[in-house]
């Protein structure tokens, strides 16, 4: 190894300081302004610096709010939104990304590239082209009219907004996927075929085991941006019938003048989010070993 | 390998999945196209075709994309942010990379755990968290195009982290050594070996977050005061439901062919380089590169 610390600390030393400066101690901000007070006079929240005359009332309230109140039900329906979009994504961009990997053939590239184009049109161009679509004198609607079928898909219909994230995340999960599938060894599968398993038992009991971590971490990567999602339901739906939790943080923070909830929903996002993060680093972690090895 | 009889075999069978794989491009991409010829239509409306004129694009003296001065705007200011977050960034990603490869101990743990915790954590947060600081911290800094442009260089920054670590395990270190070896201090194996080896990596990195910023959204409208600092996917969000013309889906067509010219470009620039350079690859490498698959 190249010795010379000196020179390597100072390389990282600004780049370090800047996610510090821009990235540790707004978070830290964030929990001073959700355990502060509000200010008697402005009605605005009072940040609270030091962590030892930290205030938890108003946390219990939204604890409350979140397992009882008025915020359960947008605690839940995120939880059910993101799910069903993430089954849904697996199913449908699975075998997707296992044909790419397996059988594209000469037309690899091809599809490959039809494939990430989406990745560069822009999210907010994907979803007003639905909008265009769904409005009621849309192509999409007058089409489903001709069938009888009259209904308003752009007014608090779960289904658009499940639908809505599906098709605004979908991209970033079909390639990750088939990264993890292309990197399998597939002598493995050959070699289960041939020592007499089904096609559907290699899959099931050599595939799945062994690309397992990596469809975790792909499935985590469009989990997190899900969960914090709120334009798209703003856009495909703008009614409180579908709110979810981005909604409510986007609320407080920016059109309210309770940002101290704001910022207790954020922390309640990245608290519940953590979860998912540390699966994904040690799935990540444990997937690269096994490639290494 | 398998035999042709094999895959023969296989490839009768799989008509379902080439089956849904067309259709899944399909449905990906023919809503956008439509989104796109609706920007030629004659009349008002961006769902009812009546037509086509280049009347959203340049003719109609008021709404059109080439008149409308909030449209003009709104690109300025997205081109504006874009350019510079990619300059401020794209030195800072590469220096953190080889930093955060190469020192050695604990500071080496806090180090990369901070440079990948962005990754993981969702634009919603760090906007909000940004938001805060900004409005109750760092009060010098005012929201709009300056605390814009810090969100989108903090966001972006482990993005660049990425690309340039791929391409530096890629590298190794022999090349170094064979420097030092040969009598050069550790700045100039830097300067004159490794930093023309990671030239790719630098391009790569300047498409990434080009194509990033110009389309961010959530950090950009957390940060945003007001239409001074209005970029084009806030114009879109805060029209797609009203009113709108079509001069809304010209503009968000251009928004599109911006990020493509600027991948484009990449992509070419990269494999013309892996050419030049005796690499393997080619646009496929090149593809590789940009959307981060192979790291």
């Amino acid at each position: 190894m190249i010795k010379s610390p000196r020179l390597w600390t100072g390389l990282a030393i600004p780049g370090t300081t800047w996610l510090i400066t821009l990235f540790a101690i707004p978070f830290y901000a964030v929990a001073c302004v959700a355990f502060g007070t509000i200010d008697p006079i402005f009605r605005d929240a009072a940040p609270q610096w030091n962590p030892l005359l930290w205030n938890l009332d108003q946390a219990q309230n939204i604890l409350v709010s979140l397992t009882s109140g008025p915020l359960r039900g947008v605690f839940i329906r995120t939880v059910v939104y993101v799910i069903s979009a993430m089954i849904l994504s697996f199913v449908i961009g699975f075998p997707i990304a296992y044909f790419l990997a397996r059988h594209a053939g000469k037309r690899k590239l091809l599809l490959l590239s039809l494939i990430i184009v989406p990745f560069w049109v822009n999210y907010l161009m994907r979803m007003l082209a639905w909008v265009n679509l769904l409005s009621p004198s849309g192509l999409f609607s007058r089409f489903m009219s001709m069938f009888g079928i009259n209904y308003n898909w752009l007014d608090g219909s779960p289904t658009t907004v499940i639908l809505g994230l599906v098709y605004g995340y979908i991209p970033f999960l079909i390639l990750p996927l088939y990264a993890t599938l292309e990197r399998l060894d597939w002598r493995l599968i050959e070699a289960a075929r041939d020592l007499g398993a089904s096609s559907s038992e290699a899959f099931r009991l050599v595939t799945v085991p062994m690309s397992k971590a990596g469809l975790a971490a792909a499935g985590v990567l469009i989990a997190l941006p899900m969960f914090g999602d709120y334009y798209t339901n703003d856009l495909l739906s703008r009614s409180p019938n579908t709110e979810m939790l981005g909604n409510q943080i986007d609320f407080y923070l920016n059109n309210s003048t309770q940002p101290q909830n704001g910022a207790l929903l954020v922390l309640v996002m990245s608290l519940f989010l953590a979860i998912f993060m540390s699966f994904y680093l040690r799935s990540t972690n444990r997937f690269a070993k096994e490639t290494v090895k | 390998m398998n035999t042709d009889f094999s895959t023969a075999k296989v490839r009768n069978k799989l008509s379902p999945l080439k089956l849904l794989i067309w259709g899944y491009i399909i449905w990906s991409l023919v809503p956008v196209i439509i989104a796109v010829a609706y920007s030629f239509n004659d009349g008002r409306s961006r769902s009812v075709w009546q037509g086509f004129s280049l009347r959203w694009w340049f003719t109609d003296p008021h709404a059109s994309l080439w008149h409308n001065d909030a449209m003009r705007n709104a690109i300025t200011n997205s081109l504006i942010l874009s350019f510079s977050t990619m300059l401020i960034v794209t030195p800072l990603g590469i220096t953190l990379a080889i930093g955060a490869q190469r020192i050695r101990g604990r500071s080496k743990i806090v180090v990369q755990s901070l440079t990948s915790a962005p990754l993981i954590t969702p634009e919603i947060v760090v906007g909000a968290a940004l938001l805060l600081t900004f409005t109750r911290l760092f009060t010098m800094i005012p929201l709009g195009y300056t605390a814009q442009l810090l969100g989108n260089v903090t966001f972006s920054l482990s993005s660049v982290v990425i690309i340039v670590r791929a391409r530096l395990i890629s590298i190794g270190s022999s090349f170094e050594e064979a420097a030092r070896d040969l009598g050069a201090t550790s700045v100039q194996a830097l300067r004159f070996v490794l930093m023309p080896m990671l030239w790719p990596s630098v391009m790569a990195s300047l498409v990434v977050v080009f194509a990033t910023v110009i389309d961010d959204f959530v950090i950009t409208s957390f940060l945003s005061s007001g239409i001074g600092s209005e970029t084009v996917p806030l114009r879109i969000y805060s029209s797609v439901r009203g009113g709108a013309t079509p001069a809304l889906n010209a503009l968000a067509t251009l928004l599109v062919l911006t990020s493509f010219t600027v991948l484009i470009i990449g992509l070419f620039g990269l494999s013309t380089w892996r050419k030049q350079h005796g690499e393997r690859g080619g646009l496929r490498a090149a593809l590789a590169d940009v959307t981060q698959m192979e790291n």
